[in-house]
């Protein structure tokens, strides 16, 4: 009797020390690439590492200029491309399509979701660079911002679509009721209505696309070309900016970090820092929308 | 009279043609709507399909047996990247799953708790709900570099499946609480009250009543989490080194699925072989997918 006591105490000890090591995971994640990282915040200096775009690792200079670009760009490109789509079907979904549609939309949704990145960096070498060759411009490698922003957006979309719906199928029935009742169509209600009310949890989901593209690793180093420049146009026409070779931050540090050794292995844990905090930003942003919205 | 008619007649006419108007622009709008609908499910098709069919042409069951040979031409198969897939899911889901559950159990069933005077475990709780939300968002290749920090520098463990294996289960550990509590969550409240009223103590029911009602919640978060470990390579990338031989045990390196295909692709320039195995890997997916649907499919009636 008295046993069967002392063993519900003690595992209720034991859960709560297992419920604090996700917590203790991230502590230590910060502390160690922090850790790591000190050493070339203190020596290089977030200003140079930010304004200069020479990365050189073997004369000392560290700057992530380049990087920072071909991260935004690349991220720029995929909600570009892949934001109206991903609305479109959550609209889709949520408002216009009979069940029938969801049967096979959704599991494609599903399905897109599942790819591992390294088959559509994968897919992105094979299929779209080669098409993206095709572009006559001198210079062109088919590998760089266009193709990365492509496969990013493919990447992004079933998130923000899943969002985007979720946050659609919130909005009361009341509303649209009266809307419709007041005589307005369908999609004078989903503009004039739905939209509105939804918005903040569509860009919530938008800005999780963000914090997934910023992350995103493998299938970028695999696409965007690793050259560590500012995207430029690559000749007259301005539009080229998109063919431009470039280099992501995550790609940065996948690429170098086995072999870096002393500033040039603490600039890659800064990278992991700076990026960190930045996907961490975003998130909060995404999860305070969505719960501001759960709120009201 | 006359005019009034007529201008009746006006307005009706202006009005039916707003109407249409706003009738045209719903069928453009909805129409656009479809597209991208169309356009989403022709992505799939296109992706999917590319790779299985290039890829399934590769497949056969030497390739699936023989060892990658390492040249610089990508020969040889993919057998010790499967067993290196097997083994790291094995490793990941040992460290994950207990602590991942153990969490869970404690946020569902321990952390609203009337008998915290002092306010100590709420105060806790909802700090370590913070660190899984917050871990979750963490992109991968934080988690490499981290795992690369700690478990391949400071512990001294080397490239190996135990770096990978734990740098792999930081990285799953919020698949496996969130799924684990959701699936804690339908457990009706009457089975737990009905066991507290028989004398059971709450450790007693969490593990003869709730834990086997939400068992096939649990095993779909599970199977989710395999998937995740399957797909997953900036964080293998940095921890796991890429050997392509046959790992021999925990401390040895080696190369999983998808590891193989960045190698194959990005290294060694076979891209025929890299399809193989993307197919490879895309079917494992599917496989992975069916059995949650399957799973959660039988929990559905439950609910």
């Amino acid at each position: 009797m008295q046993m069967r006591y002392v063993i519900d105490r003690s595992v209720k000890g034991v859960l709560l020390l297992t419920a604090l090591v996700s917590l203790l995971v991230l502590m230590l994640i910060g502390m160690f690439i922090l850790r790591e990282g000190l050493p070339a915040f203190r020596q290089i200096g977030l200003n140079r590492m930010f304004t200069s775009s020479v990365w050189r690792p073997t004369i000392g200079e560290f700057g992530m200029l380049g990087m920072v670009a071909g991260s935004i760009w690349a991220t720029l490109g995929a909600i570009v491309l892949g934001v109206p789509l991903a609305v479109g079907c959550a609209l889709l979904l949520a408002e216009v399509a009979p069940p029938s549609v969801h049967r096979v939309l959704r599991p494609s949704i599903e399905l897109l979701a599942g790819i591992p990145s390294v088959v559509y960096g994968l897919y992105g070498m094979v299929v779209l660079v080669p098409l993206v060759r095709r572009i006559q411009v001198p210079g062109n490698a088919g590998f760089g911002v266009l193709s990365a922003s492509v496969i990013l957006a493919i990447m992004i979309l079933p998130t923000v679509t899943s969002i985007a719906e979720d946050a659609i199928r919130a909005v009361p029935r009341s509303y649209r009721e009266g809307s419709l009742a007041l005589g307005a169509t369908h999609w004078q209600t989903i503009t004039g209505v739905i939209l509105p009310s939804a918005r903040s949890g569509i860009v919530a989901g938008i800005i999780l696309g963000v914090g997934r593209a910023l992350g995103e690793t493998m299938a970028m180093i695999m696409v965007i070309g690793n050259s560590i420049i500012v995207p430029r146009p690559i000749s007259n026409n301005p539009l080229t900016v998109v063919l431009s070779q470039t280099r992501t931050l995550t790609g940065n540090i996948a690429l170098e970090i086995s072999y870096a050794t002393g500033l040039h292995e603490s600039a890659l844990f800064a990278t992991g820092v700076i990026l960190f905090v930045m996907i961490m930003l975003v998130n909060s942003i995404a999860r305070w929308m969505l719960q501001g919205k759960r709120g009201t | 009279m006359n005019t009034i008619g007529a201008e009746r007649l006006v307005v009706t006419a202006r009005r039916s043609l707003q109407l249409s108007k706003r009738q045209i622009s719903q069928k453009l709008a909805f129409g656009i709507f479809w597209i991208a609908g169309i356009i989403t499910v022709g992505i799939m098709l296109l992706v999917i399909g590319y790779v299985m069919l290039q890829g399934l042409r590769m497949v056969n069951w030497e390739f699936l047996t023989t060892a990658p040979r390492g040249g610089l031409s990508g020969e040889g198969g993919m057998s010790t990247t499967i067993v290196a897939t097997l083994y790291l899911v094995g490793v990941t889901l040992a460290i994950a799953a207990p602590l991942g559950i153990g969490s869970a159990v404690f946020f569902v069933e321990y952390a609203g708790e009337a008998d915290d005077r002092s306010g100590i475990v709420k105060r806790l709780v909802g700090i370590a709900r913070f660190g899984v939300e917050t871990l979750a968002g963490v992109p991968s290749i934080v988690f490499g570099l981290f795992g690369y920090a700690l478990f391949v520098t400071t512990l001294r463990f080397g490239f190996s499946l135990l770096s990978a294996g734990l740098a792999g289960a930081c990285l799953i550990l919020p698949v496996v609480i969130r799924t684990t509590e959701e699936a804690l969550k339908v457990v009706p409240r009457s089975y737990r009250e009905g066991s507290l009223a028989l004398g059971a103590t709450r450790w007693q029911t969490i593990w003869n009543v709730v834990l086997p009602a939400a068992l096939p919640g649990i095993i779909t978060g599970i199977v989710l989490s395999v998937g995740r470990v399957v797909s997953e390579t900036a964080v293998f990338y940095v921890t796991l080194g890429g050997s392509h031989h046959m790992p021999t045990s925990i401390m040895s390196s080696g190369r999983s699925m998808a590891l193989h295909v960045y190698y194959l692709a990005m290294e060694t320039r076979a891209f025929d072989k890299a399809m193989g195995t993307a197919a490879v890997l895309i079917v494992t997916i599917v496989l992975i997918n069916g059995a949650i649907n399957f799973l959660s499919c039988r929990l559905c009636p439950k609910e």
